[in-house]
This record gives C-alpha cells, structure tokens and sequence, in this order.
C-alpha cells in the first residue's frame, strides 16, 4: 500500500475526458515523477489530490484516508502541501511573512485567534522562516516585496513555505519552470537533501527530463488522461511506448 | 522605549496620537474668535466629538476592509445597534454610560456575528450587496415592525415616565459618567483665543486612543498576518492549511463591535437614537473615510475621518455672510463673481468639494491621505522611494507609523 492511492479516477470537462480511469501508487517516503505531455492532465490529477477538484468517480486516499470532499485547507492539515504550476504567493506581503504564515499554520492549525500576540516577538517562527529562506537560498531576500520576486524566485518561496509546514506528501507542479539553469540545479539538490534528512513523500510533475531523471525514483506517464506505464527511470528511458507518445527526440 | 509589547517605533508613533487626540480642543482652534478666519475653527465640543467617534468606526472598519479587503457597505446597522442599546440602558437604568457602552460592543458584535457568518459565504461585490442588503433590512425594520423598541420615525430618547431603576435623588439628568456630565465643558480664554475643553471629547477621546491601540496590536500580530493573507491570496491560504472562514469572520465581528462602541458614543454624547443612523449613505460614509485616508493602514482612517467629518461641518457653514465678510475688499463685480462661483463648493454644495477631493486623492493618490503625508515626508527626507504600500510590511521595521 502506498501513502497515496489513486483508485479509478475519472474527470470530465463539458466534452473533454481529462482524466479516464487513472490508478496511481505513491510509496512512501519516494520520489514520484508524472510526466506528459501538454494537457495530458497532470495538473488535473494534482487538483484531485488537494480539494480543488472532486472527481466524477474514483477513490484518493491518503494514509488510509479519503481525501475525497475535504477542504483545501483540511486536506493541507493532513500533511499534503502543494506548490502550483503558476506560483501561489501572498504578493502583497514580504518573502518573510510569506514563509511565516505557513509556519503558523503548521503549528497553530487551521484557526487560531491570537489578536494580541505580536508577530515580532515569534521567535521561534522566526527562526524556523530563517532557516526555511536560506534552504532555498534565499535569505537576503527577506525583507522583500514578494510581488517583485523573479518566476523562478516566486517558486522558490513558495516551496519553502510548503517544506516549512513539514509535509508528508509534497506536491510539486513543475517546481523548475522559468527557472535558470543553476537555480534549476540547486532545486534538485535542494530537493534531494531534502528527501535525505526527513521522511517526505514528493510527487513532482516535470517537463525538465533532466529534473526528473536526477530526481525520481519511479515515473508515470501520462497521455490524454490515462497513465501509459509505470516504472523505474531506467526502464522509463527506453520504453518504446513512451517514446511514442511523449518523449519523442528529448531523451 | 517600549510600552505595552510595543515596539520602540510603535511606541512613538502611540505617544504621537494620544498627543494629538488630547491637543485637539488647542490645535483645532487656529485662529482666534474675531478673525476672518475663525470659520476654519474645528475646536468646538460637537465637532470634536464627532472627529473621535467616527474615528473609532473607521478605525474598525479598517480592519475589516483595510486587512481583509472585504467591502462591507452595511456596517452602518452596528451603529445604530449601539445606540439604540445605550439609549435603552438610559431608559431602564440610568444616565451613566457605563452600562449601556459595553452592552453596545456586545450586542452589535452578536449582531455582527449572524450578518457575517451569512455575508461571508460569499465574496467580491456579493458579500457587499448581502451585508448592504442586511443594513437596509435592520434600518427598514427600525422604522417599521420593530417601533415598540425603537421608537420609528420619532426616534428612541428618555421619558419621564420611564423606569430609570437606578436613577439616584441627585444624579445627572443627562448622560454622564459616574457623575462626569457628557455636555459640561471648561472654556479658556487666552488674549483672542477661545478654547472648549469639553468631557464628552475626553471621554471619548479616550476610548478612541484605547481602540486605536487595540487596533495597533491587532496589525501586529499573528492574526492581522492572516487578515493581510486574506486580502492577498484566498488561494494560497487556504492550501496553506488557513481556514479563511473564522479569520474573516473574527475581523467582520471586531469591526461590528468599533462601529456598535462608536454608535453607543453618539447616544452617550447626544442622548438619542434614531433609524437614519442605520441607513445607507452611513454606512457608505465610512467606506469613503477609509479609502480617502488609506486602506489599510493605520493613520488613514482617523485621517479620513477627520478630513470628511471637517468638511461636512466648515464647508457647509459658510454662507454668504461669511463670503461677503472675505471679499469685501475686492471690487463688487469681483467679489459677487467669486461669491457665485464660491456657491458651487461651499454651503450646501459641500459634497461636490468632497467628491472632488475624493477623486483627485483616488485618481493620483492610491494609498490615501496618509500616501501623500509620505510623499511629503519624503521630500524632506530626500530618501529613496520605499515600498508602495508601508502599511503592509510591519516586518522588520513598521512603516506604518508614518
Ligand atoms: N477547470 C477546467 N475546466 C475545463 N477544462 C480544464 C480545466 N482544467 C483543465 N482543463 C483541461 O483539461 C486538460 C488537462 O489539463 P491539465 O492542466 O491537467 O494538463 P497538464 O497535463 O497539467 O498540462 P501542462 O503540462 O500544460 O500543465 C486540458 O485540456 C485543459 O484544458
Ligand atoms: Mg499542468
């Protein structure tokens, strides 16, 4: 049994089967990559995962749970962070206090009333959205307008606000799009290290085969909504089938 | 120094405001009685009054709108929920407002719980039209159906014939505090210069300097954190874990209780209450305070306040009398010109100066009053630009204190 299990999953848009029988095995504690194509799906597969999107039929569980009809914000508090294709920051806020709520929210919960607490004086929190920024390599920018952050920079905090509330299952839509090519690198080795100090279950979607092959420990593949196969990357690289439908030259 | 889990900053900027509040009587009254100018005086007890209680509604509104970004155009109805609480603690018991004034921040903050916790299942323009829809049910309600505890169009005040238990043989027969009577007032004079040193504006200057600082701590703390998050990114939020429910409902229910407290103030000062406070154009009135003076900042409201409370009250008073008096040295033609061009703006063509002041500051002043006190500041200063919006970033350093 895998942390997360993926039974029968189908979703339709209007006319369009965006997912059709989708079954998927995430093991704990591994690196999970799902690849294809454009609109193959991935993100839809991802919204299933988090609240966003109810499946038409089919099962999701997690750690023996279904995920199936829970707040966004329930499922989080279960231990499922998410970090979006397009970046999903607080613009109107500082890197730091974007790194500090998410620090709240995994100690405090989902509500807390604390109206006469003062920010300033959360050491701890501090510390720990200190420690989270200079993981991600981005402690000088602190004191930052997030809004003003680069793609690749947005991206980066907000992975370091999902790994700050200490996630069981990490989820991560194309975490290196837009990024350079040595923010790109750090990235795996962030996320590598990352996998090496805690136990941390990552589902990432990835177009960047380099990202992946560095990164995954077993790969589906998806195509028009239904995963083609499953395996090792080894196994992946080589597939005839897989060639065909998505990676054509690029390996 | 630090005072009351301030910081340093924080501090001086508290210590600035209470200054203020208390300098008002001197600092309104610029020019002395005889004076042409003695128009522009601001520092009698009704205005002043008026300058604090609004004060106290726009700063809960900021909370609300200013953190949230949540638009409520119905908080009017808390208004009148407190005065009409405070006025019924004068009929039952007696004139002191020690009764009535917090049994006005509870009552409208339960009235505030049940509007909310409907409004907020909606956002955007749907939870401003439900909580406008709300505010003009409770003020129609007032006039009609609920008479027998509001009194309908003559409005709910004290009776001779009502109960007043706690009334004692020598009490005030007006609205006081443990004996410290709302209307009295100490006059000085001072060569030219006439001050008002009036109770009603200490009493509730107070309380304004109480709930400003309240107001304070709650921008600093965890939970302002999360009302800014609310403003910025639902999305984010609530994938973060954040149940954005309860927080907006706790800033919708804070705000609901400044407005009850600042409702309960106008019934200390004036002991009447009546259905017209609940009404629309109310509730819009602090929505223009907040937004002249700054959303989301700290000074803004209170600036707002004041800026829309001074000019209802100068502007509309100055008549042709008081024009002839300032042009009289001209030649005729040009001063009954200026008289009649005057006459647009001044009077009660008042509003149009407002409304055109409120564009100019919408158009070329996003963050309000306050913005264009920074970019004064600035001037001075000669420093490089800072962030767009300080009220945003108490970390590490808050700006909002400008
Ligand atoms: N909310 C929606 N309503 C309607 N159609 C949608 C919705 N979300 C996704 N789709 C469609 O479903 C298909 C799958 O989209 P999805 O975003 O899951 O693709 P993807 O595999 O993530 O692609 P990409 O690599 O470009 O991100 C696309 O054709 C898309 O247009
Ligand atoms: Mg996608």
């Amino acid at each position: 049994m895998g942390i997360l299990e993926v039974k029968g999953v189908n979703k339709r848009f209007g006319g369009l089967q965006a997912l059709s029988n989708v079954n998927l095995s995430v093991a704990e504690n591994s690196l999970h990559a799902i690849i294809g194509p454009n609109g193959a799906g991935k993100s839809t597969l991802l919204n299933c995962f988090v609240g966003k999107l109810i499946p038409d039929t089919g099962s999701v569980m997690f750690n023996g749970e279904s995920l199936l009809g829970r707040k966004p914000h329930e499922i989080n508090q279960m231990g499922i962070s998410r970090v979006f294709q397009t970046p999903e920051i607080f613009t109107d806020l500082t890197v730091m206090e974007n790194v500090m709520i998410s620090c709240f929210a995994h100690r405090d919960g989902a509500f807390r009333l604390h109206p006469f607490e003062t920010v300033a004086h959360e050491t701890d929190i501090i510390e720990q959205a200190e420690k989270m920024l200079l993981d991600v390599n981005m402690a000088d920018k602190r004191n930052m307008h997030s809004a003003s952050l680069s793609r690749g920079d947005k991206r980066r905090l907000e992975m370091a606000m999902c790994l700050a509330q200490e996630p069981r299952l990490l989820l991560l839509d194309e975490p290196t799009a837009g990024m350079a090519r040595a923010d790109t690198n750090n990235t795996i080795d962030l996320l590598k290290e990352i996998k090496e100090k805690r136990d941390i279950t990552m589902a990432i979607i990835e177009h960047d085969m380099h990202v992946v092959f560095s990164l995954a420990e077993r790969i589906t593949v998806l195509a028009q909504g239904t995963p083609l196969v499953e395996d090792t990357p080894e196994n992946i690289k080589g597939h005839p089938k897989v060639k065909e439908a998505y990676l054509g030259e690029t390996v | 120094m630090k005072l009351l889990g301030l910081s340093a900053k924080d501090t001086r900027f508290l210590l600035i405001v209470i200054f203020l509040t208390l300098a008002t009587p001197v600092l309104l009254q610029p020019f002395p009685e005889n004076s042409g100018l003695a128009t522009f005086n601001a520092g009698y007890p009704d205005l002043m009054q008026r300058f604090a209680i609004f004060g106290i509604f726009a700063i809960g509104f900021n909370i609300l709108f200013g953190l949230t970004g949540y638009l409520s155009f119905g908080h009017a109805a808390f208004l009148g929920v407190g005065s009409y609480t405070v006025v019924w603690m004068y009929k039952l018991l007696d004139y002191n407002v020690v009764w009535g004034l917090p049994l006005a921040v509870v009552t409208s903050g339960v009235f505030a719980l049940l509007i909310g916790f409907v409004s907020l299942r909606r956002s955007g323009i749907y939870f401003s039209i439900l909580t406008l829809a709300f505010a003009q049910m409770s003020y129609n309600l007032a006039y009609s159906v609920l008479t027998p505890i509001t009194n309908g169009e003559t409005g709910l005040q004290v009776y001779r014939s009502d109960a007043q238990v706690l009334l004692g043989a020598n009490e005030p027969t007006s609205p006081h505090f443990f004996g410290l009577v709302m209307s009295k007032s100490t006059k000085l004079n001072l060569g030219d210069w006439q001050f008002t040193f009036n109770n009603g504006y200490y009493f509730t200057a107070i309380i304004a300097i109480i709930v400003f600082y309240i107001s304070l701590r709650i921008f600093r703390s965890p939970f302002g954190l999360m009302l800014r998050a609310i403003k910025t990114n639902q999305t984010r939020l609530n994938y973060t874990g954040i149940n954005t429910r309860p927080y907006a409902l706790a800033a919708f229910v804070i705000s609901g209780m400044y407005a009850g407290l600042a409702g309960g103030l106008m019934a200390a000062m004036d002991p009447l209450a009546g259905a017209e406070r609940m009404q629309w154009t109310a509730s819009g009135e602090v929505v223009l305070m907040v937004i002249l003076g700054g959303a989301g900042t700290l000074m803004g409201p209170i600036l707002g306040a004041g800026f829309i409370k001074y000019f209802e009250n100068i502007f509309s008073k100055i008549n042709d009398q008081i024009l002839q008096g300032w042009f009289a040295w001209m030649p005729d033609w040009l001063s009954g010109l200026l008289i009649e061009i005057s006459h647009f703006f001044v009077g009660k063509s008042w509003h149009l100066t407002l409304g055109l002041l409120f564009m100019l500051v919408v158009i070329f002043l996003p963050g309000g009053l306050v913005e264009a006190g920074q970019r004064i500041a600035r001037l001075f200063k000669k420093k490089p630009p800072e962030d767009k919006d300080p009220g945003h970033h108490p970390q590490p350093a808050p700006h909002v204190a400008e």
